[in-house]
């Protein structure tokens, strides 16, 4: 296969990106979209054909997709250790690509109408591109570094578009505070990384990840503290997945990443740069899967599970509709962990990993309409709060229907995408774990109920009095709306048991009627209370909340993990370490270097007073010396 | 004139020249010609290095010796590998930045410019000595102008700080000699001559008492000024009080000085005194990556933040070479020029900020991005250099550094290892600090708004520090790779 032309997929947006950063204020901004667009175009088209060319052309072989890998040495740590940049193309990464073009192609496009008129219009795409190029580099890495490299420059890129309201001092403060959360998992991501480097003597997927290899058989070889150094080195490389993919504990920073740009919350927060923890437990799956009888994917199914109940319980509660669509994310994401979490490897086994990658991708689809939905929401009527929204279907027929059809994707109603990749990921916990298995269906049905509770609070209830009335968006915003309704629409049909599994040979998959049917109730039960909740005017809702009183407030307040974590840092780390270490430096260390210096000027000082200047004084002096250098020498030589 | 005296001769000449001109105009000319010369034959030794290394596998290259003073046979001897190279390189891109970074210097500009070319001096002196002697006063030669440049040019507290900077410097500095003459004395274990000459020392099996006894003493000598944990304190009131042109010179140069001559005289010549004293220093090191990266954040004055950074760098210099092993050593030598180059810019842009808004607390600053947008995205991109991010040569440096520290596999060093690893955190919690308050938000004082804009001697300057920068971030492996190839024979005490 020729991997040449895909090279240029993630090429193509760094160079638009470097034309725009450096020409930012020369370039005006009408072009500078077109000039975005055009180059994501371009990089959607070649991922498609590369998509088309590997899954049904070249990939194939004896009834096994290939992995093809194109790489060559950025850096030598040592004979054997070395950093390579390289692009590694096996199903997961092609699938990638496709999902990654067809989101920031659509957020592109969509971008030109939202962003209309701001004054950071060209240096918002510039960012965008940037994006694109970083995430483009982390699905087609090779080896752990790589993705290590790229994984930092989509967590930079995705600071910069958090903060670009930059005078905003909230989005500021949510910029930082994403950045430096993402940082701390990325302490444990590459602490793992240096485990695997020094423990197997490679940083390469196609060498770890290979189940005959020296990695995943000599697992046992070296353990600390009763596990092999090689699950700890998992464990820290899913904590890095964790940090981006916002799992508890590990979440904070999502929901206030939502300060970002509508369009940057449904690209980076909801599509692709969320994803990265998912991809990345994904891409080293085999070395999860079978090393200690896969002791860290277990940690991986329950961080997954816990986290998709935790954040669907918050998403209700919620009333700014980009914070309920965040935990909605995080919720998803933890379904996709779950999955990975409970899968096997060969044949139908694979099923959970399948039906993850399946999930990530309708999710993608989905989640990004969802997202730009509300964009387009709040372009009318500049507001994220529910309580400044209602009735908007009469004004924004576009945006209702394909918002509508995306709600029904992710409560899994049959037969919108949500439903299919749901039901896989559903039947491989069940066969796994029955536990796990009503976690995931109690999450299904919260899904469908905070859903509809916010499409029904947007697009029917009591309308809102409007200062302008609301109108719908212009069709640059549109259209991604329309195409990413299609494919949460026709995303569900595609047969992706052929192509994305773990073992990478493929299986059939059949739905499973009667859990499928439980999940579809369980949806529908969900969109009914939200319907007799939300749908009318009635108080029931309120009653409800005060009914549950605490708990209510609790989960509004999201357990109060945000301010568990600013004691943390505000409390202990500035005000019990770095103020005592800077005060010891000022006084102790430094004090006792000026005492030193002081010391010697008082002695001086002292000893000052001799040199009086005065004869008499040194005549004394001299005569004194006389006399005890005589005494000293008439009794050395009296010996 | 051989290509490596050319490097002491063409910034004497300059200094002369100097001496015979009139005010700013023609001081800043000259100096900048001068340096511009100096860049122009560093870039032409690098490929003159590669060049020769081809055809010569000898430690050191361009070799040349001198006998200066028969009796105690002290030689002026000098040769390069490709450490040094890449550290020349270093300093004449920061000399020529600094040039540029003074345009406006008015005051007595003559008598700063020599000072400045005469410190200079000192620094392209140290790098390619190969006899200790002749290296102690290149030494001495870069230190001393230090106290005029601060005490003269200098705000604030200037005096003090320069007093404090020099002394502390000196004391150093006797420690060092000691060290020197304790090596020279026991240098004829084998029955040869007396000798100062590095790469004949290294040929002599120093007893493993006289190396237990003088590590320490050399170690110290060399790292007071690569800012070792606890003896730091010079540095932030030092830079605080120095002119912008000598904090860029000093923390992106002059403190390279103490890694370097750790790593040339220290573990070099005495690798057996290394190996028995580096757990010590290591703690020492440690301590100071984590605990100026803590400082830092507490600090609101800018340079004091960037001084506290440069102990918390510098640290990890210091950290890497006592890891005593290639990878780690190499990460070392990338680390000293990345932050060269990073805290120059940095210590440039603080400058800038300085002269346009007359104060450097970060708290009275704020919506910097509205008003100087130029000079602020610079600053971003020096901060996400300085937090190690991908694509700027810091992560280059740092990763070297830490898949060489944990080739140690016991207890001990994996636990400094990760308490170093986690200042990644710290570091990017007060980069980002800064860069929120400062550079982000509103617009907190109207005057503000009429900032002057960039100017050109000002980019050009950014310029010069931030292509390196990238450059090294983004494509590493021919610098990489020309240190790492220097490193060989250096390794040969070390199993």
């Amino acid at each position: 296969m020729n991997l040449g032309y895909i090279l240029l997929i993630p090429l193509i947006p760094l160079v638009v990106f470097l034309l725009l950063g450096i020409f930012n204020q020369r370039i005006k901004p009408a072009i500078s979209g077109y000039i975005g667009v055009f180059g994501l175009l371009v990089s959607t088209i070649l991922s498609c054909y590369a998509a088309y060319q590997y899954f049904f052309v070249h990939g194939k072989v004896n009834g096994v997709y290939q992995t093809f890998v194109e790489k060559t040495v950025w850096m030598n740590f040592s004979d054997t250790l070395h950093i390579d940049m390289g692009i590694f193309i096996d199903p997961i990464s092609v699938m990638m690509l496709v999902v990654v073009s067809t989101v920031s192609l659509m957020v592109h496009i969509y971008s030109r109408g939202y962003m209309k008129g701001d004054d950071g219009y060209t240096k918002f795409f510039a960012f965008l591109s940037l994006f694109s190029f970083s995430m483009y580099g982390l699905v087609l890495a090779t080896n752990l570094f790589q993705i290590y490299i790229f994984w930092e420059l989509v967590g930079v890129s995705s600071y910069l578009l958090i903060g670009y309201y930059y005078t905003k001092e909230s989005a500021v403060a949510a910029a930082k505070k994403a950045f430096i959360v993402t940082r701390f998992a990325d302490l444990g991501f590459l602490i793992g990384i240096l485990i695997m480097g020094y423990y197997t003597g490679t940083y390469d997927f196609e060498t770890l990840n290979d189940p005959e290899g020296n990695a995943i058989l000599n697992w046992a070889s070296t353990s600390f503290m009763g596990l092999s150094v090689l699950t700890w080195g998992l464990i820290l490389i899913f904590i890095g997945g964790a940090g981006k993919s916002a799992m508890f504990p590990l979440h904070i920073w999502l929901p206030d990443a939502m300060e970002g740009p509508t369009p940057v919350s449904a690209l980076i927060h909801a599509a692709t740069m969320v994803v990265a923890g998912v991809f990345l437990v994904a891409r080293l799956f085999p070395m999860y899967y079978f090393i200690e009888d896969g002791f860290a994917l277990n940690i991986v199914a329950f961080v997954g599970a816990f986290s998709a109940l935790f954040a669907a319980i918050i998403a209700i509660t919620q009333t700014d509709i980009k914070r309920v669509l965040a935990f909605s994310t995080m919720s998803q994401l933890g379904y996709m962990m779950l999955a990975l979490g409970v899968s096997g490897y060969d044949g139908h086994e694979g099923l959970g990993y399948m039906a993850s990658m399946f999930h990530l991708f309708t999710h993608a689809m989905f989640k990004a309409l969802l997202f730009l939905g509300a964009g387009s929401v709040i372009h009318a009527v500049h507001s994220n709060y529910l309580k400044d929204m209602g009735g908007l279907r009469k004004y924004m027929p576009i945006t209702n229907i394909t918002f509508l059809i995306a709600a029904l994707a992710i409560s899994g109603v049959p037969p919108f995408a949500g439903f299919f990749s749901k039901d896989e990921i559903l039947v491989a916990v069940y066969e796994h774990n029955k536990l796990l298995y009503f976690v995931g269906v109690f999450v299904a049905g919260l899904t469908a109920f905070y859903m509809f509770r916010i499409y029904f609070g947007i697009f029917w209830g009591k309308e809102t009095k409007y200062e302008h009335k609301p109108h719908e968006s212009p069709i640059s915003m549109t259209f991604p709306l329309l195409f990413l309704a299609l494919m949460s629409i026709l995303g569900g049909f595609i047969p992706f048991s052929d192509f994305v599994t773990a073992d990478k040979a493929g299986f059939e998959a059949h739905l499973n009627y009667p859990l499928a049917a439980v999940a579809v109730v369980v949806g529908l039960i969900g969109i009914v209370l939200a319907w007799v909740f939300y749908k009318k005017e009635s108080d029931l809702a309120d009653r409800l909340a005060n009914f549950f009183g605490p708990l209510y407030q609790w989960t509004s307040d999201k357990f109060y993990f945000d301010a568990i974590y600013l004691f943390i840092t505000k409390k202990i780390l500035f005000k019990r370490v770095a103020a005592p270490i800077a005060w010891f430096d000022r006084n102790i260390v430094d004090g006792t270097m000026n005492l030193i210096g002081n010391s010697t000027v008082k002695t001086s000082e002292k000893i000052k007073g001799m040199q009086s200047g005065k004869v008499q004084d040194y005549a004394f002096a001299f005569m004194a010396g006389v006399v005890i250098l005589a005494i000293v020498f008439v009794y050395l030589w009296a010996e | 004139m051989d290509i490596l005296s050319l490097f002491i001769t063409v910034p004497v000449l300059t200094i002369l020249a100097l001496v015979f001109t009139k005010g700013l105009r023609q001081a800043r000319i000259v100096s900048m010609i001068g340096s511009l010369i100096q860049l122009a034959m560093t870039i032409n030794l690098v490929f003159a290095y590669f060049k020769e290394r081809d055809i010569n596998q000898d430690i050191m290259v361009f070799t040349k010796d001198v006998v200066w003073f028969e009796q105690f046979n002290i030689h002026y001897a000098i040769g390069v590998d490709g450490i040094s190279v890449a550290l020349l390189l270093l300093t004449a891109i920061v000399v020529l930045a600094g040039v540029f970074i003074s345009w406006k210097m008015s005051d007595l500009p003559k008598e700063f410019f020599i000072s400045l070319i005469v410190l200079s001096i000192g620094v392209y002196g140290f790098f390619i000595s190969l006899d200790l002697f002749t290296m102690f006063v290149f030494f001495e030669i870069a230190v001393i102008p230090m106290y005029l440049l601060i005490g003269i040019w200098g705000t604030g507290p200037r005096e003090y700080a320069a007093m404090k900077l020099t002394l502390m410097l000196m004391g150093a500095s006797a420690i060092l000699l000691v060290a020197i003459l304790g090596i020279y004395f026991n240098s004829n274990t084998d029955g040869g001559p007396l000798t100062f000459n590095i790469l004949e020392i290294a040929k002599v099996n120093i007893p493993f008492e006289v190396q237990k006894l003088f590590f320490p003493l050399t170690f110290i000598g060399f790292a007071v000024i690569g800012a070792l944990f606890p003896f730091h304190t010079w540095s932030p009131d030092g830079h605080a009080s120095a002119p912008t042109a000598v904090s860029m010179l000093h923390a992106g140069v002059l403190m390279k000085l103490g890694g370097y001559g750790v790593f040339r005289v220290a573990m070099y010549l005495l690798p057996e005194g290394a190996q028995y004293w580096s757990w010590f220093f290591i703690i020492l090191a440690a301590i100071g990556v984590i605990y100026g990266a803590f400082s830092a954040i507490k600090q609101t004055d800018l340079k004091y933040i960037n001084a506290y950074s440069s102990v918390s760098h510098l640290g990890l210099v210091l950290f890497a070479l006592l890891m005593l092993n290639k990878t780690a050593w190499n990460g070392a030598i990338l680390q000293s020029l990345s932050h060269g180059f990073m805290t120059a810019l940095f210590f440039a842009l603080i400058g800038m900020i300085y002269e346009r808004t007359h104060t450097r607390d970060v708290r009275k600053l704020g919506g910097l991005l509205k008003v100087i947008p130029f000079i602020s995205a610079i600053y971003v991109i020096a901060g996400l250099a300085s937090l190690g991010l991908p694509g700027f040569s810091g992560f280059v440096a740092e990763m070297n550094i830490f898949v060489g520290a944990f080739e140690h596999d016991d207890m001990f060093y994996r636990i400094v290892t990760i308490v170093s690893v986690s200042a990644i955190v710290v570091t990017a919690v007060y980069i980002l600090r800064v860069v929120g308050i400062m550079l982000m938000g509103p617009v907190k004082n109207k005057a503000f708004l009429s900032l002057e804009k960039v100017t050109w001697y000002e980019q050009l300057g950014i310029l010069l520090l931030l292509i390196p920068i990238v450059g090294m971030g983004v494509a590493p492996l021919w610098i990489s790779d020309m240190i790492l190839a220097s490193l060989h024979p250096f390794i040969h005490g070390v199993p």
